[in-house]
């Protein structure tokens, strides 16, 4: 066998300084932030979800009334400049009602997308990546919850436990499971296809360091996107259970609830129900736009 | 010379993958990946694999790793048997069994940095202190002739040649004794090629290796391989010495291939063989010889009864009813 003394150099395109090195290594996650500012449904979503956050943190500061505060002598008065969005039937500031409900719908959307993408993904990952019979489970476990229309689904979960937010929130992240499961599920079956993955068998990893370090992090993009956009549906759910009466109890200021009380004042003071429902629509917008901004920048093809 | 010694050995190694049909999954065949494949791999040793794509080349090298599960057969690595080995032992094992891969750019997971990738078997074997490891790392970039500070970079800043050397210092790091080359440099450029081959060649000295080096281009075999095997449909039809197998090939599908390689010179008188019609589908293989169906010198026999694996003399295996006429 011929053996030459050494192997030929690589020559390393041009030398670089320390902070050129560390400047390269940031770019690809730098350039994700850019094309987020670049991308304009992000950044009008970003705003609007980033309004929503702020107004849920500060709403204490930001209003003089309590969200149960009731004024006989102000009951269903149009928006003036005291109650800027008008007063309800029992004269409790709808604005203040609105501020205090946005912690109601961002904290309920959280978390119940949280439990989802947790549960979800984690099952998702056992089904993709062991397959057999844990797929065949897991997979029609999916199927069977996504067989029912999620709204129904959900109407039955609380039923079972009994109307409360909490529950409400319960059954928005059971309904939610199967989605990310499934998108979870679906990228491990195409990231353990690849041969980092059997490098890290081939390397002797074991089974759960490969799904934490190597599947994982190959994995979760879609999940941000999907998350982000599930949000909005969490928030829209939330609602739902709200005015049927299955989610927040009153004296709660959950929007969708306001919606439900506020009915038969449709004619005569719109304003109860126009807010509510532009606060909904405006978070789910947000969000909405969010997610789409981000699966665009997170998209690998839309990559120039 | 010395007699030399077997670090591996195989021994009539199956890879069936079965065939699922109709809405219950029910198997319905097999493809015959890897059929009754035997072979001996010496210590220090280049024992090459050629074949054309789908003869089961890389399917054997994945089953001697375990890297899918052998259907049937025996692997002996040392005086261990690698198909009998539990979970545990095996993933202990492959310290000593390392892969290099074909495409350096689907084997190097996107999101970590060149040192961590390397870095990894290590900490997988615990060895080392974190420290330590560091400088393993730095050390081993160093010997695949890139340097310390490529550790900070990520594989996309990597050209391919760069990247196939990062994937043999990860295969390196744990020092095996056998590393499993699939196609390591067919994914690469030619100049890169040749410096690819150059650096497995040199570390093969270094630190005493053997490699099963599993390619489809004859030449690159011929380059660095001691032994080579040559498969057709799942089974190992000739293995011999190198020069042996290149000037004197005995199995008429090995005479075929050698034909195909081409020349530099246009004026060069030489006799192609030329092979009719397709490879048989290995889920549903000819009867007798896999070969029969495109072989020039086909006799009944060989349509019957498969051809032995034998040894003509010298360590020169051929399957091939031929042989005993």
């Amino acid at each position: 066998m011929s053996a030459q003394p050494t192997p030929s150099p690589v020559t390393t395109q041009d030398p670089k300084t320390e902070g050129e090195e560390r400047e390269a290594l940031n770019s690809s996650l730098r350039d994700a932030w850019r094309s987020l500012f670049r991308h304009r449904s992000a950044v009008i979503g970003g705003g609007i979800v980033l309004f929503f956050i702020l107004l849920a943190l500060i709403a204490p500061l930001l209003v003089p009334y309590g969200f149960n505060q009731v004024d006989a002598d102000a009951r269903l008065q149009a928006p003036s400049a005291a109650h800027w969005f008008g007063t309800d039937d029992l004269g409790r500031d709808i604005f203040t009602r609105i501020v205090y409900g946005a912690r109601i719908s961002l904290w309920v959307g959280f978390f119940a997308i949280l439990g989802s993408i947790i549960v979800g993904s984690l099952l998702g990952l056992i089904a993709g990546y062991y397959g057999g019979w844990k797929d065949i489970i897991i997979s029609r476990v999916f199927d069977t919850l996504l067989a029912f229309p999620s709204l129904l689904l959900g109407i039955a979960i609380v039923s079972m436990l009994g109307p409360s937010l909490e529950n409400a929130m319960y059954a928005i992240a059971i309904i939610n499971i199967p989605n990310f499961g499934r998108l979870m599920r679906s990228r491990v079956l195409s990231v353990k296809q690849e041969d980092f993955v059997l490098a890290a068998r081939a390397v002797g990893m074991k089974d759960w360091r490969i799904l934490l370090k190597h599947v994982m992090p190959n994995s979760w993009t879609p999940i941000m996107v999907q998350g982000t956009l599930g949000f909005a549906t969490a928030v829209l759910e939330a609602a739902a259970f709200g005015f049927l009466g299955l989610g927040a109890q009153p004296p709660e200021p959950e929007w969708g609830k306001m919606l439900s009380d506020s009915r038969q004042f449709i004619q005569s003071a719109p304003w109860t129900m126009i807010f509510p429902g532009m606060a909904i629509m405006f978070t789910v917008l947000g969000f909405n736009l969010l997610g789409d901004g981000l699966r665009d920048i997170l998209d690998p093809r839309m990559k120039q | 010379m010395t007699q030399p010694e077997t670090l591996l050995q195989v021994r009539n190694l199956k890879k069936y993958f079965p065939i699922r049909g109709g809405i219950f999954g029910k198997k319905v065949g097999d493809i015959k990946a890897v059929d009754n494949v035997s072979f001996t791999v010496n210590k220090g040793e280049t024992l090459g694999i050629v074949g054309e794509s789908g003869c089961g080349k890389s399917t054997t090298g994945r089953s001697i790793l375990r890297l899918e599960e052998p259907t049937a057969g025996e692997v002996e690595f040392e005086d261990s048997l690698l198909n009998e080995l539990n979970g545990e032992e095996m993933r202990r094992m492959r310290r000593k069994l390392q892969m290099v891969f074909q495409d350096p750019f689907a084997s190097l997971n996107p999101r970590k940095t060149a040192g961590a990738i390397i870095e990894e078997p290590l900490t997988v074997h615990g060895i080392g202190e974190a420290r330590e490891r560091k400088e393993k790392v730095k050390e081993l970039l160093q010997v695949v002739g890139l340097d310390a500070y490529h550790a900070e970079r990520y594989p996309h800043q990597f050209s391919g040649g760069q990247r196939q050397r990062i994937g043999i210092a990860r295969a390196l790091a744990v020092r095996p004794k056998l590393v499993v080359a699939d196609e390591p440099v067919s994914a690469l450029d030619v100049s890169v090629q040749s410096q690819v081959l150059n650096l497995l060649e040199d570390l093969q000295e270094k630190f005493g290796l053997t490699y099963l080096f599993i390619a489809h281009d004859l030449s690159v075999v011929r380059h660095i391989s001691d032994r080579v095997g040559v498969m057709y449909l799942g089974r190992m039809v000739e293995l011999a010495e190198r020069d042996t197998l290149y000037d004197n090939p005995l199995h008429p599908y090995t005479q075929a291939l050698l034909s195909a390689v081409p020349v530099p010179n246009p004026d060069a008188e030489r006799e192609r063989i030329i092979l009719t019609g397709d490879v048989p589908s290995p889920s549903d293989p000819p009867a007798g010889c896999a070969f029969h169906t495109r072989c020039p010198y086909v006799m009944d026999i060989c349509r019957e009864k498969r051809p032995e694996f034998q040894d003509q003399g010298d360590g020169h295996f051929v399957a091939c009813h031929l042989m005993d006429e």
